[in-house]
């Protein structure tokens, strides 16, 4: 069981996080505006998280302008993918065991 | 909540997260209706200006005999007419679907124009863009009687190839009106009928089923 456990990563705990991972499985990119659209969180709440995930090089950032506007664009790294699928994996499992 | 629901939860949230960004979902029930609607009303004009078409002329079921086709100054004057129906109609058609699903997507908190929309868009028109291409250089050939189950085929190409990024529904509708398209090429003098249940009807039949299961 511990194994399991140690599989959930504290990375992933808040829902704005898993929101993040979620879309960038199955996007190749996402940029801030529509992130948050999906989400529904605020411009702040957001970007504190995505920082979190970028440290972690779960994700990453690419910059661009797009005419005069900035546009950042966020895709999850390999090893974001894999750590979220892992974490994914391990929730099933868990769900398994208690049914 | 205990651990288990919790775990359960998050599960769920994940994956309609990953369905809603994916997807664009917002394509109403309403815009099927209103655009069969359309295309059945642009028919009935049709109808009712060249009612020989319909019935004495085109209905019969053959281009091996001239007599029955119409020719010459006839035919002109009819397929000009048919292709500024069909324009009006695809205009009010695309008009009317892009409000219903402006009004949807307000609904989802959503913008319209969004990734999954643009996704959606592109692989909408290439197919159908090829397709509206070819069935020009049809005309241009002189291939009146392939032109009408050309349209019907790659419609439905498009909306197959569309459905990947919207609900599975857009799909079967695609094949549905591939299957149509086909059956026309082989009953050509009947490429009427086939428009009016390919455009029209299966339409509103999408549409009702849609607004049923979804919008509802």
């Amino acid at each position: 069981m511990d194994n399991i456990i140690s599989n959930i990563s504290k990375t992933f705990e808040s829902r704005v996080r898993l929101g993040i991972m979620s879309i960038l499985m199955v996007n190749e990119s996402i940029d801030f505006k529509n992130l948050k659209e999906h989400l529904q969180v605020t411009d702040g709440n957001l970007a504190s998280h995505l920082k979190a995930l970028e440290k972690e090089n779960l994700i990453e950032v690419k910059k661009q302008f797009i005419g005069r506007k900035p546009n950042t664009r966020y895709i999850a790294t390999d090893i974001g993918k894999q750590a979220f699928g892992e974490h994914l994996k391990a929730l099933e499992r868990l769900i398994g065991r208690g049914i | 909540m205990t651990k288990q629901e919790n775990h359960l939860d998050q599960l769920t949230e994940i994956r309609e997260m990953m369905a809603r960004s994916s997807k664009f979902i917002s394509l109403s029930g309403f815009s099927g209706i209103w655009v069969g609607s359309v295309a059945l009303a642009g028919m009935a004009v049709i109808f009712y200006y060249f009612p020989d078409y319909f019935y004495m002329r085109y209905m019969h079921n053959s281009i091996a005999y001239p007599d029955y086709m119409l020719c010459g100054s006839e035919l002109l004057a009819f397929l000009r007419f048919v292709v500024v129906d069909a324009s009006l109609v695809l205009f009010f058609a695309v008009a009317g679907a892009i409000i219903f699903t402006y009004n949807k997507s307000r609904k989802q908190g959503k913008s319209l124009w969004d990734d999954t929309a643009k996704r959606f868009m592109v692989s909408l028109m290439v197919p159908l863009a090829a397709g509206g291409l070819f069935v020009l250089i049809s005309f241009y050939h002189g291939l009146y009687v392939i032109a009408g189950p050309l349209t019907l085929i790659f419609y439905g190409l498009a909306l197959f190839n569309a459905g990947r990024y919207s609900l599975i529904e857009i799909r079967y509708l695609g094949l549905l009106e591939i299957a149509l398209g086909l059956l026309a090429a082989i009953f050509v003098g009947y490429t009427a009928i086939f428009w009016g249940i390919g455009f029209g009807i299966l339409h509103i039949v999408y549409g009702v089923v849609m607004y049923l299961k979804y919008d509802r």
